[in-house]
């Protein structure tokens, strides 16, 4: 076929711009999310004592970080899905997260007895944890990963991840309001366990799913 | 902001406006501006001109099918040229194996060759032959015979609406196809 022939026929085809890539992340996430929160609900729900837990510096602060985290990612996300858009700033931002999380474990050592900190670095709850922010996290990683099928990322696999990293965020703020383990010295050993095998799910899958 | 750039975006924001003549206009100015780009990532491959048409191509279906993704508060050349970087490296991979072309050599802006109208390839039509009987009449009705919506609706005895979803669907099945290939 002749380029201009080609042209001719893709400029006939040329209809009315579509919707944005921001609004179907929106919608993918908000999609994503309210099947991950069925689930959450119908399977473990939120914890008997969350009216009061919410009250707690330790909770409010796994849920922030995990909501950091997974704003931060989407805005990686947002210029991951465009060709040609520099990704620097974004992936500077993405450490906002984790610098939290270091915050509260070094103010976290500072204020509990040495002798409490193995206690609490174990918990009562890592291996649910450990599960449970892997399998609520893949509705959203499904959502997330059809709508950067829509985009065109260069980067498929670091497309892929960034995905998960949403994904497990948003799981991980769920999971965090049954969790009792509240200590970031818990938060910091485990959830980025969880977090990061979505992530390396979500780089595999963007490899292979992303290609355009 | 080059001066090319903002023409470009000028032609994108009025195509996505519904203007098709301007479409078609950009259209032809990125492929005129992507041959010696092409061109030059073939040839640090090791391989003939005989492909270069046939990336432009499918770099123009992939700018088609994925113009929803250009920000147009940003400028449109970088856009377009990491997805030419993409696609010549896809393709480049999908006959080769294993290549990796950096991208400072490719990113260079160079003058746009001028070519006879004639210049084609022979991917796409390879793909064609595999589509569904309606969408290959549309496609080709409408790219090698140069007919209108209209008259390709004529001519197939089809409504305009059926021709248009045809050929998108078309479009964009040949350039999934290329990519997997």
């Amino acid at each position: 076929m002749r380029t201009d022939d080609l042209v001719h026929a893709l400029s006939a085809d040329n209809h009315a711009a579509r919707s944005t890539i921001e609004r179907r992340f929106t919608l993918a996430a908000a999609i994503g999310f309210v099947i991950s929160a069925g689930l959450f609900w119908m399977t473990m729900g939120p914890r008997a004592d969350i009216a009061s837990a919410v009250l707690t510096v330790r909770f409010d602060l796994k849920i922030v970080e995990a909501l950091l985290l997974s704003a931060t990612a989407i805005a990686l996300i947002l210029r991951l899905a465009r060709p040609g858009a520099s990704t620097n700033l974004q992936i500077i931002v993405l450490a906002a997260a984790p610098v939290l999380l270091a915050a509260g474990v070094i103010t976290e050592l500072a204020v509990v007895p040495a002798g409490l900190w193995q206690t609490k670095l174990v918990g009562s709850n890592s291996l649910i944890c450990m599960t449970a922010i892997p399998l609520l996290s893949l509705p959203l990683l499904g959502a997330l990963l059809l709508a950067l099928r829509d985009g065109a990322p260069t980067s498929r696999g670091t497309a892929g991840a960034a995905a998960g990293l949403v994904a497990g965020g948003l799981a991980a703020a769920l999971y965090a309001t049954q969790c009792i383990d509240d200590s970031p010295l818990f938060v910091a050993t485990w959830y980025p366990i969880a977090i990061g095998a979505v992530t390396i799910l979500g780089a595999l899958l963007g490899r292979r799913l992303l290609r355009w | 902001m080059s001066q090319r750039d903002t023409g470009w975006a000028d032609l994108m924001r009025a195509a996505n406006s519904g203007d098709a003549e301007s479409y078609e206009r950009l259209l032809r100015e990125i492929a005129a501006a992507l041959r010696p780009q092409v061109r030059r990532g073939l040839a640090r491959a090791g391989r003939s001109d005989a492909d270069i048409e046939d990336v432009v191509q499918e770099v123009l279906l992939a700018v088609h099918l994925k113009r929803h993704t250009w920000d147009n508060a940003r400028p449109i050349e970088p856009w377009v040229r990491a997805i030419a970087h993409y696609k010549l490296v896809d393709a480049l991979r999908r006959r080769d194996g294993n290549f990796d072309l950096p991208i400072d050599d490719f990113s260079a802006t160079l003058a746009a060759e001028e070519e006879g109208p004639a210049v084609s390839g022979r991917e796409i039509d390879r793909h064609l032959e595999r589509l569904p009987p309606g969408q290959r009449a549309a496609v080709l009705a409408i790219a090698v015979e140069g007919a209108s919506i209209t008259q390709a609706a004529e001519q197939l005895n089809m409504t305009a609406g059926a021709v248009r979803v045809a050929l998108h669907r078309g479009l964009a099945a040949v350039a999934k196809s290329l990519g997997k290939d």
